[in-house]
């Protein structure tokens, strides 16, 4: 923050201000988001007298598994492009070695990181794999009938941010600076328009699969995987 | 592009109705439907569907139409409650006879595929919410509306006076005393231990299984009545219509006869949706966690008969038999295992349909479809080629099917698509089967 206040700039504005806000919006955002839902959760009279913790944990067990669930098991490729694809959108940005420093410069805290020739490996893999999420969009006549703007919205939001920042790290297509300010750029718009984009599964995939778990556990005396 | 293609369809319930009202009325039904009585779990599932395609194949109707997605679960909410929301429910007529054609004719809210949504999305609700707003503007299949009406006035689907009821149960109680000793068929008793609900049709065209049920209740010496009064039909069509008020009103009747003769449970027989609306989607909407007195479909109890040796079985059937497991009793209340004894007791040589249990193929007659009516026969012979071929498949000669949806929605599938087979309610099953004592015979 001081950094952007003695040298102003893009850079120093990214790398500061703008990272504030994206984490205030992203917090207060799904903050709000769940808030909202557990509100208007209580109009609806058939969602907190049935939800039941040991079934919720149940589902969630049989969905966060690759292939506990029939439904994954129906479709494997799928579910492994899927698993694959979100451990390693979760766990790079969390545990590369550039941003912990980041976090170590800032607040004094770092916790353990991955090697760099993993974090590219990872980073390469997300990027590989929203290409074929794309293409399966595009070429499977059910998913393409659904697919909407919103839905490559969120590809380009998420690609984009491990694009640069690849780029950024090996210094390619645009000099180093200027690459990481963009990487720090899309990298906080991701940040704060997961409470607003269908982003939101991230953290709305728990609640709805509170609300069926215990429907079917609870009432329904069935399996909802 | 992929299109909505449909052969057209008349029926006077939607098209009728469409002609008489004005776009204004659909805007109220739409509002009331959105703010009032959906909230969180419309809002939710809508924003979280991240249209990834699992749900596609798990649905016998997009099976069938194998390479149109317009049958996909999630293109069905897609084509509708999508679309009403981005219209912000400014949409015209044609497109309320296209949503009440995807919502009746093209879903059987069997929740199969909320089974293979990662999310959990429960698309069945979805779709019920756009039969709301069909309800609210009174542009549901007439056949439908038919028997929802009737359920309004008598608390029966089938226009049956209070009158011919009482004349029916006594030439039944007549005819069975022909077969059982001194057999009875109580009406109004206080203080039983059973309130055995029928269902409407029994009354009027399927007598021989209320006979049968009689002859049960009378073999296996249960303390049981029958209402006399309305209140005796277990149906609920309105439910189909999702007519709430009516809904209410059938479920209520059927407990404060209860209450008032002062029995122990309820049991009904072989149906779904009644059994899902009179133990829980009735009652939780009256406000009732839980149904307040034991409602008991006749899968439980035919299960309770056997096990405790009250009806014994003489013979058992020795062709291939195969069983239909109705969403409404397995997929919705977990009867499946209760179900498989009774047949294991009943059956020599039971094949099960793949896949089986709670991960089974709808009948696709189910959720209104069969009460639609003739102008939607054909959608659902369609829906249904799955479940004829999963029958074929097993090679069996008989097909039980403990609901009366699937039961006549199998008869169906089975003049259509030529099976060879014969469809069997569990209560005849019984009835031929069981050991009648010496002494009861007539």
């Amino acid at each position: 923050m001081e950094q952007f206040f003695r040298d102003p700039s893009i850079y120093t504005l990214a790398r500061g201000p703008l990272v504030w806000l994206a984490f205030i919006v992203f917090f207060v955002g799904v903050f709000y988001r769940v808030y909202n839902t557990i509100q208007l959760a209580k109009k609806e009279k058939v969602i907190y007298p049935y939800l039941s913790f040991k079934y919720t944990l149940r589902s969630l067990i049989h969905w966060l598994i690759p292939f506990g669930s029939i439904s994954m098991r129906r479709h494997p490729w799928f579910t492994l492009l899927s698993f694959v694809f979100h451990t390693c959108v979760i766990l790079t940005p969390l545990f590369l070695a550039g941003h912990i420093e980041l976090w170590y410069d800032s607040w004094k805290i770092s916790w353990w990181s991955i090697p760099q020739g993993l974090a590219d490996a990872m980073t390469l893999i997300v990027i590989f794999a929203l290409i074929l999420l794309v293409i399966r969009r595009i070429i499977q006549p059910d998913v393409r009938f659904l697919t909407g703007s919103g839905d490559y919205l969120t590809i380009v939001i998420v690609a984009s941010t491990f694009i640069t920042g690849f780029l950024a790290h090996y210094e390619l297509l645009l000099e180093y600076k200027l690459m990481l300010t963009i990487h720090m750029i899309t990298g906080e718009v991701m940040l704060a328009t997961i409470p607003f984009t269908r982003l939101s599964h991230i953290f709305m995939f728990f609640l709805t699969r509170a609300h069926t778990g215990s429907e079917f556990g609870a009432v329904r005396h069935s399996r909802d995987y | 592009m992929v299109k909505f293609e449909r052969k057209p369809v008349t029926d006077i319930g939607i098209d009728e109705t469409l002609n008489r009202i004005d776009e204004s009325k659909i805007k109220r039904a739409i509002d009331w439907v959105l703010k009032r009585e959906a909230s969180a779990r419309l809002k939710s599932f809508v924003e979280t569907c991240m249209r990834c395609g699992m749900c596609t194949d798990s649905c016998h109707h997009y099976l069938a139409h194998e390479g149109d997605p317009t049958y996909a679960p999630a293109a069905k909410v897609k084509q509708t409650i999508w679309d009403i929301l981005n219209k912000k429910g400014n949409v015209s007529k044609d497109e309320i006879k296209k949503y009440a054609r995807i919502a009746f004719s093209e879903c059987n809210l069997c929740r199969r595929c909320v089974q293979f949504c990662p999310f959990g999305i429960d698309i069945a609700y979805l779709i019920s919410l756009v039969r709301r707003i069909c309800c609210l503007i009174g542009a549901v299949p007439q056949y439908i509306q038919d028997q929802a009406l009737s359920h309004m006035q008598t608390t029966n689907m089938l226009w049956f006076r209070q009158d011919e009821w009482l004349d029916t149960v006594q030439w039944l109680e007549d005819e069975l005393r022909a077969e059982v000793k001194n057999a009875r068929i109580p009406l109004g008793k206080k203080d039983a231990e059973v309130l055995y609900l029928a269902h409407g049709l029994e009354a009027k065209y399927m007598t021989g299984l209320l006979t049968n049920m009689a002859k049960i209740m009378n073999v296996a010496k249960i303390d049981w009545t029958m209402p006399d009064c309305d209140g005796w039909d277990y149906t609920n069509k309105a439910f189909y219509a999702q007519d709430h008020e009516t809904l209410q009103k059938v479920v209520r009747t059927h407990y404060e006869v209860a209450f008032k003769l002062n029995v122990k449970r309820i049991v009904m027989g072989e149906c779904g949706h009644a059994y899902r609306t009179g133990i829980y989607e009735g009652t939780r909407l009256m406000g009732w966690k839980e149904n307040p007195i034991p409602y008991l479909h006749g899968v439980e109890f035919f299960y309770e008969l056997l096990k405790s040796g009250k009806i014994k079985i003489s013979q058992k059937i020795k062709e291939p038999v195969t069983l239909q497991d109705p969403c409404n009793i397995i997929r919705y209340r977990g009867l499946g295992e209760k179900l498989r004894y009774i047949v294991n007791t009943l059956c020599e040589n039971f094949i099960e349909m793949t896949p089986k249990d709670d991960h089974n193929y709808c009948c696709s007659a189910g959720g209104g479809m069969i009460d639609a009516g003739p102008p939607w026969k054909m959608a659902r012979i369609e829906g249904g080629r799955i479940k004829a071929e999963q029958i074929r498949d097993t090679g069996a000669k008989i097909v039980i099917a403990p609901c009366h949806t699937c039961h006549k929605g199998i008869e169906d599938l089975n003049d259509y698509y030529k099976l060879g087979v014969h469809v069997k309610f569990l209560t005849d099953m019984i009835a031929e089967q069981m050991e009648i004592p010496e002494e009861m015979r007539a």
